[in-house]
């Protein structure tokens, strides 16, 4: 019997059209992932950036990494909110009583994110330009700031596809993602933690955030990355391995 | 020989402890319109999600165009297509993106005119550039028929296509169904009220309690009930008689 072709890559480009129309036509989610760090940057910066001593001249280099793990923390949040709307409204029966690649329909959210996520970064890294942000590091610490990022991407993307799958309501699909975006406050990512009360200071540097911003700020800064990078490393990849076994689980079990 | 567009041989499914499906047997002939009749939690939606390949049975064969829905699941999704019980379109986008969204996934050659011509079709064509979350009730199931229609599926599943639209709505699905049904495709369709299957369907099965407790035409069940004695009753029109009635002087008007 001749077996069906599959066309997994015009299945995925499809699903990822469909999810950044999605994106571009919902006013809430660009406010949110773009604006809202680019609002928390202006106020960090010029409100309360003369207050705080970091021991470096320049605050917005030394805040930029954190905005940035932010907006991307509040992104996935909203993969979750569209994955929780596409099981709870029937489009993804509709979608897997097609002949197509049923993986494609996750995937396709998975690369939404990412790609959603890397426009908000550039859009925020603009801003920082233009707030005085100055880097003199050549292409290869960026490719490595990219890679990074990308990858902690991949990594929250993959718990909030659980989220959005196995959610029960839509608060619930996005509710997990604000214990996410509050991470990075008690991390180096505002205020170095040398001033933080010793309980919050050994959680502060040894949970993920703290690694990742230490990781990006020494290589945007030209400075010795050190054991840093393999840290972050480490915990995105850990993150990601383990919650892509769990939503696959999830994804494959409903259906 | 007749064709078989599904056949069903003891089929079973449960959740945990609950059983839904306790051995259901049935047969759809192709090009027909098969009703199968229930009451909410009779298992009829499990039923067409596991003809759907949505959901594996715990046993029994089952079969639809020929392929059996557990080992050759893809040669099934081919032949199908699903219109479940709410509207699953995407309600961002048009209605002409919806079309052109499914006519990729079926990979057919000119997604655009396909879904012209299923707009037109349907009369969605002045609505076609809104999105969708904008559409009234009949308008989003059209819409959801149409998109089960793209790429022209052998068999169409229809779970509960009227539920929750009001009195012209339906009847326009009936329609819309009447004309497949003309055009050749086998029609499998779950329905609650009696009164569509009995418009519809050229053969009907009551699932009760997961079993299926008749099935046949329609002469066939009225023959289990004893003779009709010849009654004389005013005949009073009833309130969806009234409201079409209505209706449809104002729009005469």
């Amino acid at each position: 019997m001749e077996t069906i072709k599959k066309h997994f890559f015009s299945d995925l480009g499809v699903m990822l059209g469909r999810s950044m129309r999605h994106i571009s036509r919902s006013l809430d989610t660009i406010i949110t992932v773009c604006i809202t760090p680019i609002a928390m940057m202006l106020l960090f910066v010029y409100v309360f950036g003369g207050a705080i001593q970091t021991g470096t001249e320049n605050y917005v280099n030394y805040l930029l990494p954190g905005i940035l793990l932010i907006a991307i923390a509040s992104g996935i949040s909203y993969t979750a909110y569209r994955l929780f709307l596409d099981k709870q409204r029937g489009i993804i029966e509709r979608f897997h009583s097609m002949p197509i690649s049923r993986s494609a329909v996750l995937w396709g959210h998975v690369l939404t994110s990412v790609v959603s996520n890397v426009i908000s970064v550039i859009v925020i890294i603009i801003v920082a330009l233009i707030m005085g942000f100055r880097s003199s590091s050549g292409v290869l610490p960026w490719l490595a700031v990219a890679g990074i990022l990308v990858l902690f991407t991949l990594a929250l993307t993959w718990v909030a596809a659980i989220a959005g799958l196995t959610a029960k309501s839509v608060e619930g699909a996005s509710a997990f993602s604000y214990p996410l975006i509050f991470l990075p406050f008690i991390s180096s990512a505002f205020v170095p933690t040398e001033s933080m009360p010793t309980v919050v200071r050994v959680f502060a540097e040894n949970q993920p955030v703290t690694s990742i911003v230490e990781a990006i700020r020494a290589l945007l800064s030209g400075q010795l990355v050190g054991n840093d990078i393999w840290v972050a490393l480490a915990w995105c990849i850990g993150i990601m391995v383990v919650a892509y076994i769990f939503a696959m689980k999830a994804y494959k079990k409903r259906m | 020989m007749k064709n078989l567009a599904i056949q069903v041989k003891g089929l079973q499914k449960s959740y945990k402890q609950h059983q839904v499906l306790k051995g259901v047997n049935f047969e759809v002939e192709q090009g027909s319109i098969f009703a199968l009749l229930g009451s909410n939690g009779a298992g009829k939606t499990t039923a067409v999600k596991i003809l759907t390949t949505l959901l594996k049975p715990d046993s029994g064969t089952i079969k639809v165009n020929g392929f059996d829905v557990t080992s050759n699941p893809d040669h099934v999704r081919q032949a199908i297509s699903l219109t479940g019980q709410f509207a699953a379109v995407d309600e961002i986008l048009t209605g002409r993106e919806n079309l052109i969204m499914i006519a990729k996934l079926r990979y057919l050659k000119n997604p655009r005119q396909v879904a012209e011509d299923l707009l037109k079709r349907f009369g969605l064509t002045e609505a076609a550039d809104r999105k969708a979350s904008t559409y009234s009730g009949g308008m989003r199931r059209r819409l959801d028929i149409a998109l089960s229609l793209v790429g022209t599926p052998q068999i169409v599943f229809l779970d509960e296509p009227t539920t929750g639209l009001d009195p012209e709505a339906r009847l326009e699905v009936w329609k819309m169904v009447k004309e497949l049904a003309a055009g050749g495709t086998t029609i499998f369709l779950t329905t609650q009220y009696l009164e569509e299957a009995e418009q519809l369907a050229d053969r009907i099965a009551i699932l009760h309690e997961g079993r299926i407790i008749a099935n046949g035409t329609l002469a066939e069940l009225k023959k289990l009930f004893p003779q009709a004695k010849v009654e004389y009753v005013e005949k009073q029109p009833s309130l969806e008689d009234i409201f079409l009635a209505i209706i449809g002087k104002k729009e005469a008007m």
